[in-house]
C-alpha cells in the first residue's frame, strides 16, 4: 500500500506539473504594457510554488513508502524539534511576504497612479448583457447621462441627456476601439448589477459597480482584435456578455472616430 | 478547571421520539447532523453533475430533466455552492463529529447545554428544508451564486429565481446562522467548562482544539452573515437601501421608480452600496473557509499520529498554528475583493495578511510530514484519507499565493483558477477529512467495522478523481476561462478549452460513481459489518477507553482521569506501543 501511494502521488504530481511546464494551456498572449510585468510575477510565483509542490508531494509519497509498517520497522518516539520548527516558520514567512512585496510595485503602478496626460478617454458601461463604450468627443467631456432617458428604441442605451451640450459630440459604440501605444483612461460604470470588464490579453480586469465611477488605465502595445468578457456573474446571460477590443494605429483610430463624429451630425 | 458532574444531568430517554428524534444526547445529535450532511452532499453532488453535463453538452436533453437552460445552470451552481458550504462542509465535521466526539474526548458526559444542542440541530434541519423549498416555488431557486452579490440578489426582477426563491435562500441562510450560533456557544462552553480531571487545554487532542477554534470563528462570523442576510431581506421586501444605489436601470426600465414599499417616495432606493454586501459577506465568508477546513486539520493530525504510531510532530506548534489561522482568518476577507472597486491601498494590506496565513499553513504541513518521518505507518482506510488530505491540502494551498497577490488576481480573479483553488482546499481536502473521520469513528459510533477493501477502492476513486477534476481547472483559469459561464459557445477563445472541460466532466462521472462504493459500504457495514472492539485502531484518546458504542453518559458512570498527552505512541519502555490518556503517567509529553 505504501508503494501504491508513492506511485500514485508521484504520478499525479508528474502529470500536474507536466501540463504547467509544457504550457499546454497558458496565459493568453499579453498585449498591454503591464503584461510582461504581470507575467513575470506569475512566472516567479509559479516557479517557487511549483518547487514547494513537487518537494512536498514527493516527500509525502516517499515517507509513505519508506516508513510503512513492516517487520523490523520501528517508530521513533519524538515530539518534534523546536529549532527546525522555528527555522521553517521564518523561511516560509520570508518567502511568502517577500513574494508579495515583489509583486506590489506592479500593482502600485497599475492602480495607485492616475492615468497620464494625453491618455485616450473611454467610458465603459456594463448592462445586462452588453458592454457600451463612450468617447467624449472633441470637447473632451462626457455629457450627462440620466437613467430615465435609457431607451433601446431610441438607440440611447446609456441615457445620454440631449439637453446637455457636452453630450452632443459623445460617441457611443458597441465595439471598443483604442489607438496602439497610447494609454486608455477608462471610467467604469454599471447600469443594473455588477459586471466585470475582463480583457485577458490586456491583463485587465475591473468590476463595474452600480453607483460607483471607477477609474482605471492600461496601454495596449499591439494592434489587433481582442475579446472582452464579463467576469462577474450578472444574470442569465452572463456567459454571452462579451465584446471586442480593436486596437488600431493612431491613424486608423482617428479615421474611425472622425467617421463616428460625422454620423452624429 | 471545574469538575464535571458525577451524575449525568439527564437520564437516558425511553421513547422513540425522545431517543432518536428530539434527543438531548450529543451522540444522537451528532449522528443526526452527520446524516443531514450525507443527504445534502448527495444533493449537492447531483447538482454539480447536471452542471457538468450542461457545460459541455449545452443542447443535450437529460432524462427526467429535459433541456437545461443557461439560467438553470446558474441556479444549479448557486444551490450546489450553498448546500455544500453550509449543509456539508459546516455541518458534518463540526456538527457531526464535533458533537459526537468533543464531549467524549474531553471526558464529559454531554455538551454543556443539551437542549440548546437539540435546538441547534433542528434549526439547521429547518434551514435545509427551506433551502430545498427554493427549488419548488414559482421562478425556482436563485441564480445569484452562493456569494449572493447585490444588487443582483437585491432586485427581484434581475433574473429568474430572484423572486421568492431568493427570499427563501436568504431566509434559509439566516436560520442556518441561528443554528450555528447556538452550536458555537455550546462548543466553546463545553471545552472551557466540561473537561475531565487532568485534561488540561494542552492535553486536548488536536481534534478538540480544531472544534474549539472553529466554534470561536463560527460565533464571530455567523452573526455578521445573519445581519447581512436580514438587511438584504429588508432591501428586497421593505424598501430599504443598504445595498442598492440610486438610479438603477434594468433593460431600459428604471428599477424602483418611486420606492418599493407602497410606492412611498420616502422609500425610494438610494444611497446603498453594493460593496457593503461584499464586505459583510466575506467577513463571514473567509472565516467560513477555515470553519470548513480546521476540523479536517484536526482529524488529519489525530490520524497521522495514530497510524504512524508516533506522537504528533510539534503539538504546541500545531495548536499555535491553528490559533494563528483562526486569528488571521478574520483579517483577510478583502482578498476576495481586489477587483471590486475598493481602494487599491487596502488591497495591499489584505494581501500581506493573506500571505501571512501561508505561514501557519506551512507549519502544519511540515509537522504532518514530520509525524510520518521515521514512523511505522499502518495503511488502514482512515490513514489513507488522512494522507490524501495532506496531499490535497498542499495542492490546494499552493494556488493561494497566486490569488493572494492583487497583481496576479487581475488575470485570475473569477476565472476557473479560483474554483480549482477552493475546491481542492476547502472542498475536497475537507471532504477527505470527513471521510477519514468516518472510517476512523464509524466503528465507535455504530459498533461495526467498515469493509477495508471497499474503503480502499473508494479512496483511489476519490483521490485520483479529485485531482482529475480540479487540477485541469487551473489550466482553464490561466487561459482566461471565466467561472460561472453556463456555455463555452460565445467567446471564441474558450472553444479550444472544450476538450479539457469534457475531460473534467468524464472525471466527475467516474468520481461520483466511486462515492456509491462509500454509500454501500457505510450502510452495509452499519448493520452487517464485523463487530468492532472498544479500541480497534489502538488509539490513545478517551473515546477509545469507553465501550463501543458508548453508553448514554459516555463512560458508564466512571469519571475519567487524564494523565497523559493525547499522542503517546511508541513510548520507550512502555509495554504497548500506545499509552492511553487515562493510563498511568509516562513519557515527556505535556
Amino acid at each position: 500500500m505504501g508503494l501504491a501511494l508513492l506511485a500514485i502521488i508521484w504520478l499525479i504530481t508528474l502529470a500536474s506539473t507536466y501540463f504547467f511546464v509544457a504550457k499546454t494551456w497558458w496565459l493568453p498572449v499579453g498585449a498591454s504594457a503591464a503584461a510582461p510585468w504581470i507575467d513575470h510575477q506569475f512566472a516567479v510565483t509559479f516557479l517557487l510554488m511549483g518547487i514547494i509542490f513537487v518537494a512536498a508531494q514527493v516527500t509525502l509519497g516517499l515517507f509513505s513508502y519508506q516508513y510503512r509498517d513492516r517487520p523490523g520497522q520501528t517508530s521513533v518516539y519524538s515530539h518534534g524539534n523546536n529549532k527546525l520548527e522555528l527555522m521553517w516558520t521564518v523561511l516560509t514567512a520570508i518567502l511568502f511576504v517577500g513574494l508579495n512585496l515583489m509583486g506590489s510595485h506592479v500593482w502600485a503602478s497599475e492602480r495607485f497612479a492616475p492615468s497620464q496626460d494625453g491618455a485616450i478617454k473611454v467610458e465603459v458601461t456594463g448592462a445586462q448583457f452588453a458592454w457600451y463604450f463612450r468617447y467624449p468627443g472633441p470637447d473632451g467631456t462626457y455629457g450627462k447621462v440620466n437613467p430615465k432617458d435609457i431607451s433601446a428604441e431610441e438607440q440611447n442605451p446609456l441615457g445620454l441627456d440631449a439637453s446637455d451640450p457636452a453630450s452632443k459630440d459623445d460617441v457611443v459604440s458597441g465595439v471598443m476601439y483604442l489607438p496602439v501605444n497610447r494609454e486608455a483612461d477608462i471610467t467604469l460604470r454599471a447600469q443594473d448589477v455588477i459586471h466585470s470588464l475582463f480583457i485577458p490579453s490586456m491583463r485587465f480586469k475591473q468590476d463595474a459597480v452600480p453607483g460607483l465611477l471607477i477609474k482605471m488605465h492600461f496601454t495596449p502595445v499591439m494592434t489587433g482584435d481582442y475579446e472582452i468578457a464579463c467576469a462577474e456573474l450578472c444574470g442569465l446571460g452572463h456567459y454571452k456578455m462579451h465584446g471586442v477590443l480593436k486596437v488600431l494605429s493612431q491613424e486608423d483610430f482617428d479615421k474611425w472616430i472622425a467617421s463616428k463624429e460625422a454620423e452624429k451630425q | 478547571m471545574s469538575t464535571p458532574e458525577i451524575v449525568h444531568s439527564h437520564a437516558a430517554p425511553q421513547g422513540f421520539i425522545r431517543k432518536y428524534v428530539f434527543s438531548l444526547d450529543h451522540k444522537v445529535i451528532g449522528i443526526q447532523y452527520y446524516f443531514l450532511a450525507l443527504v445534502a452532499v448527495f444533493v449537492g453532488m447531483f447538482l454539480s453533475l447536471l452542471m457538468r453535463i450542461h457545460l459541455v453538452w449545452p443542447s443535450a436533453s437529460i432524462p427526467l430533466f429535459g433541456y437545461i437552460k443557461p439560467e438553470t445552470y446558474l441556479t444549479l451552481l448557486t444551490m450546489h455552492g450553498t448546500i455544500m458550504v453550509f449543509f456539508v462542509l459546516t455541518t458534518a465535521p463540526q456538527g457531526g463529529f464535533g458533537n459526537y466526539f468533543l464531549p467524549i474526548q474531553i471526558g464529559a458526559p454531554d455538551m454543556a447545554f443539551p437542549v440548546l444542542n437539540m435546538l441547534s440541530f433542528w434549526t439547521t434541519a429547518v434551514a435545509f428544508l427551506v433551502m430545498l423549498a427554493a427549488f419548488f416555488v414559482e421562478g425556482g431557486a436563485p441564480l445569484h451564486g452562493w456569494t449572493g452579490y447585490a444588487p443582483l440578489s437585491a432586485i427581484p426582477s434581475s433574473g429568474p429565481g430572484e423572486q421568492l426563491g431568493a427570499d427563501l435562500w436568504i431566509l434559509s441562510i439566516a436560520i442556518f446562522c441561528l443554528g450555528s450560533l447556538m452550536g458555537a456557544l455550546n462548543f466553546i462552553t463545553t471545552v472551557l467548562d466540561m473537561r475531565a480531571k487532568g485534561m488540561t487545554m494542552m492535553r486536548m487532542p488536536l481534534t478538540c482544539w480544531s472544534w474549539f477554534i472553529t466554534a470561536i470563528l463560527a460565533l464571530l462570523a455567523f452573526g455578521v452573515l445573519l445581519a447581512g442576510g436580514i438587511l438584504l431581506l429588508m432591501d428586497r421586501n421593505l424598501g430599504t437601501s443598504f445595498f442598492v444605489p440610486a438610479g438603477l436601470s434594468l433593460t431600459g426600465k428604471m428599477i424602483f421608480p418611486a420606492g418599493g414599499f407602497g410606492g412611498d417616495a420616502h422609500f425610494s432606493h438610494a444611497g446603498g452600496s453594493p460593496l457593503l454586501w461584499q464586505h459583510l459577506f466575506w467577513f463571514f465568508g473567509h472565516p467560513e473557509v477555515y470553519i470548513a477546513i480546521l476540523p479536517g486539520m484536526g482529524v488529519a493530525s489525530q490520524l497521522l499520529s495514530t497510524f504512524s504510531r508516533k506522537p504528533i510532530y510539534g503539538y504546541r506548534a500545531m495548536v499555535h498554528a491553528m490559533l494563528a489561522i483562526g486569528f488571521l482568518g478574520f483579517m483577510v476577507w478583502g482578498h476576495h475583493m481586489f477587483m471590486s472597486g475598493m481602494s487599491p491601498y487596502t488591497a495591499f494590506a489584505f494581501s500581506v495578511m493573506t500571505m501571512a496565513i501561508g505561514v501557519p499553513s506551512a507549519i502544519k504541513t511540515f509537522n504532518w510530514l514530520g509525524t510520518l518521518y521515521k514512523g511505522r505507518i499502518r495503511f488502514q482506510s482512515p490513514m489513507l484519507f488522512a494522507i490524501g488530505f495532506v496531499s490535497l491540502f498542499v495542492s490546494g494551498g499552493l494556488s493561494g499565493p497566486f490569488l493572494a497577490q492583487p497583481v496576479l488576481d487581475i488575470q485570475l480573479h473569477d476565472t476557473y483558477f479560483v474554483p480549482a483553488h477552493f475546491h481542492l482546499i476547502m472542498g475536497v481536502a475537507a471532504i477527505f477529512g470527513i471521510f477519514a473521520g468516518t472510517y476512523y469513528w464509524v466503528p465507535k459510533m455504530f459498533g461495526r467495522m467498515m469493509n477495508e477493501t471497499l474503503a480502499q477502492w473508494h479512496f483511489w476513486f476519490s483521490l485520483i478523481g479529485a485531482y482529475a477534476i480540479f487540477m485541469p481547472m487551473h489550466y482553464l483559469g490561466m487561459a482566461g476561462h471565466p467561472r460561472r459561464y453556463s456555455q463555452l459557445t460565445e467567446l471564441q477563445y474558450l472553444a479550444p478549452l472544450l476538450p479539457l472541460q469534457k475531460f473534467i466532466t468524464y472525471a466527475a462521472f467516474v468520481t461520483i460513481a466511486g462515492q456509491f462504493i462509500f454509500l454501500v459500504n457505510f450502510f452495509w457495514s452499519m448493520s452487517k459489518g464485523p463487530k468492532a472492539s472498544d479500541n480497534p485502531w489502538e488509539s490513545t484518546t478517551l473515546e477509545w477507553t469507553t465501550s463501543t458504542p458508548p453508553p448514554h453518559d459516555n463512560f458508564g458512570g466512571r469519571v475519567p482521569v487524564v494523565n497523559n498527552g493525547p499522542y503517546e505512541y511508541s513510548v520507550p519502555g512502555a509495554e504497548r506501543d500506545f499509552v492511553m490518556q487515562t493510563d498511568p503517567p509516562v513519557g515527556t509529553g505535556h
